[in-house]
């Protein structure tokens, strides 16, 4: 490492930034062999960049360097960009003397493709190979996986890495082809299914033999760039979906477009980037892993888009009201998180509160529910006066109530279209 | 009313609760040496630490409340905060009068408030396992000054341990003047005496004995902050509530 690192950092650094996940939980490594660091539970954000995201791992390009010409990237090989490449050994370094200052949780490595995706992710592997070997490093490693790469490859990095990630990109053929020519879906699904069944392999011979080998522990994730092409909401998470039921994925990722490129095909340099229909497409894939639901509960073909006004859960509720009201002292669990704004941790909390004795609404509010969303929803013991609201009276209460955090920036870059 | 004093150690709060019921105590005051001052005409009584006495009520406790709780219970104490040894000696005899757990009872204050401040020392022990900066010095010590607002050192210890096992290291609390230092196989808590140096001067004056690599690894974590930044998605309200500034002292990222 030298001063000339700062400048390849910064070239590298900038070109990865666009993968949103920096996530750093979900793995079991412990410190047992007195070397340094550890990856198990839940992974610490050392510090938040100036638009609120958690930097957890140093996320960098091993170059950006690429022969492909995939339009929504700014890496892309027709891009006229300074280009940069990082040793190997520059980002074992690097990665070292961060997570020694306490800086990072580990490294998150990706690259653009040089030569060819053997070649490149060869070396993807080779910088993880020697943190684990040479340095004794249990921190978190996660590597992209590079579409086409051989299975051979795909499993050494398996066996260096806390977790893979193939990024899907495009939501569906349509958007990659008409995006990525270069690349096929097939060519990312397939290194999925393979990870996939090595990961289950994995857990069933640990069992048997009893080995404490990981494989992969925090599973593989993806990403889906949104706002880039016309796939609604009932696309994206129709395949999310997918993900996490068939290929049994951890986390799929929404990456609202952020414009790179002139290009006629895309949404022009300028455009405000659709963080709100981002925001809403997390919470929903929230409401679809943790709170019971269905897309086709949120969704339809007809409707294939989420509000951008309010959130998916309550834009739910308004549509069926015949659900509600619910009983705070009796409804049970998993009805009581489909109530907006009640979230898991408060509904777990009324449940067991509620077993010494009735809960009025100041006990609500005391353990911090925001009454002003819940009141439209809940019956309590001691009543508000109940009117029967109408759901868009409901829905304009709530939205004057506290103004939606997002008016300002109110974008919905679809309707460009 | 009847002040009960007592040395501000944990173990002389569960001595103080174990003397509440010994002497039978009406309508008693907790408080810590060093904020004691004595009320003309109200008569108080010193607790002398007592492992013992201390044990006793810790094993009465557990055996009414899950580890969880007691956790909670011991979080509180570390808030160091005026009226919270009173909430937990409330919260304690209710505990102890109870036939079963109450501490999922939010609808008593007492336990309400040790619920919500343990949550607060929580969430900064979880803040200073991520903004603890090391900077690392010639002879090999990687080293950290913080200024917690709660005393969350003794509870980040165990995680520092576990992920820097093979590195020397030294956490430094300026504000309570204590610090632990690790030494590859052991901890110990060690008093620096910095004279009368002003807190930014004791890491000025360390820092003319750093690494040769230190400065750079400085300016590469620096750029990297810098580097990572969307600036079409800026947003400064969620920046600060992520990393408030009182913070932002010991943060190298924020001192470029
Ligand atoms: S292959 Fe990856 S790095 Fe290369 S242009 Fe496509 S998205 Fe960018």
């Amino acid at each position: 490492m030298n001063t000339r690192t700062i400048e390849k950092l910064s070239i590298l650094a900038d070109a990865a930034k666009y993968d949103v996940s920096c996530s750093s939980s979900g793995s079991k490594r412990k410190n047992e062999n007195g070397g340094l660091g550890n990856a198990s539970g839940m992974g610490i954000c050392h510090a938040y960049t100036e638009d609120g995201r958690c930097v957890s791992l140093l996320k960098i390009l091993l170059t950006n360097h690429c022969i492909y010409d995939c339009a929504y990237c700014i890496s892309r090989k027709s891009n006229d960009v300074r280009r940069a490449a990082f040793t190997i050994d520059e980002v074992v370094d690097l990665t070292i003397s961060f997570y020694r200052r306490n800086y990072i949780e580990g490294l998150f490595l990706s690259s653009g493709i040089f030569k060819n995706a053997d070649y490149t992710m060869e070396r993807l592997v080779k910088i993880a190979q020697k943190l684990r070997t040479e340095h004794r490093f249990n921190g978190y490693i996660h590597l992209k996986a590079i579409p086409g790469a051989s299975e051979d490859l795909l499993h050494q990095a398996g066996l260096y890495a806390d977790r893979l990630s193939m990024n899907i990109e495009m939501p569906t053929s349509e958007g990659l082809a008409l995006l990525a020519p270069d690349k096929k879906r097939e060519d990312m699904v397939q290194p999925m299914k393979y990870l996939k069944k090595a990961i289950a392999e994995n857990i069933d011979s640990k069992s048997a033999s009893n080995r404490s080998r990981l494989f992969l522990p925090a599973g593989q994730s993806t990403q889906m760039v949104v706002g880039a092409t016309k796939e609604t909401d009932w696309d994206v998470l129709g395949i999310a979906t997918e993900f996490y039921q068939k290929m049994k994925l951890k986390r799929v990722y929404y990456s609202g477009y952020v414009p790179v490129s002139n290009d006629k095909r895309l949404p022009s340099v300028g455009t405000p980037v659709p963080f709100i229909r981002e925001n809403r497409l997390y919470q929903a894939d929230w409401l679809l892993r943790f709170y019971g639901f269905r897309v086709g509960e949120l969704l339809s073909p007809a409707t294939p888009q989420l509000e951008m006004e309010i959130d998916p859960k309550l834009s739910w509720a308004l549509k069926n009201m015949q659900v509600f009201p619910v009983d705070i002292n009796s409804a049970d669990y998993q009805l009581l998180i489909k109530v907006p704004g009640l979230g898991l941790e408060s509904a777990r909390k009324i449940c067991t509160a509620r077993r010494f004795g009735r809960l009025n609404w100041e006990h609500l509010k005391k353990m911090g529910v925001m009454i002003n969303k819940v009141r439209y929803f809940l019956i309590c013991d001691k009543d508000y006066e109940r009117k029967d609201w109408q759901p868009e009276q409901i829905r304009s209460f709530i939205l004057n109530g506290g103004a939606s955090k997002y008016k300002a920036a109110f974008s919905a870059q679809l309707q460009l279209f | 009313m009847k002040q009960v004093v007592y040395d501000g150690s944990f173990a002389g709060l569960l001595t103080a609760i174990f003397e509440v019921y010994e002497y039978k105590l009406k309508d008693v005051t907790l408080c810590r040496e060093g904020d004691f001052s004595p009320a003309l005409f109200e008569k108080h009584h010193v607790v002398y630490t007592n492992e013992q006495k201390a044990k006793r009520v810790m094993a009465k406790l557990n055996s009414k409340m899950s580890t969880a709780a007691l956790s909670q219970f011991y979080r509180c104490f570390l808030a160091e905060l005026s009226e919270m040894d009173n909430c937990l000696l409330r919260y304690a005899k209710y505990t102890v009068s109870s036939k079963n757990s109450v501490e999922n009872n939010y609808r008593n204050p007492d336990v309400l408030l040790v619920q919500q401040i343990s949550r607060k020392v929580y969430r900064e022990k979880h803040r200073m396992e991520a903004f603890v900066r090391f900077k690392l010095t010639g002879d090999g010590l990687y080293y950290s000054v913080i200024q917690p607002d709660y005393n969350v050192l003794p509870l980040i210890l165990k995680h520092f341990r576990e992920r820097y096992a093979d590195q020397r290291w030294l956490i430094y609390d300026v504000r309570r003047k204590y610090g632990i230092h690790y030494d590859g196989s052991s901890l110990e808590e060690v008093s620096i005496d910095f004279g009368s140096s002003s807190q930014a001067s004791i890491v000025e004056e360390r820092s003319s004995v750093l690494d040769e690599k230190e400065e750079l690894c400085q300016q590469l974590w620096q750029q990297y902050f810098s580097s990572v930044n969307i600036p079409e998605r800026k947003n400064m309200k969620l920046h600060i509530r992520h990393m408030p500034k009182r913070y932002w002292r010991y943060l190298t990222e924020k001192m470029a």
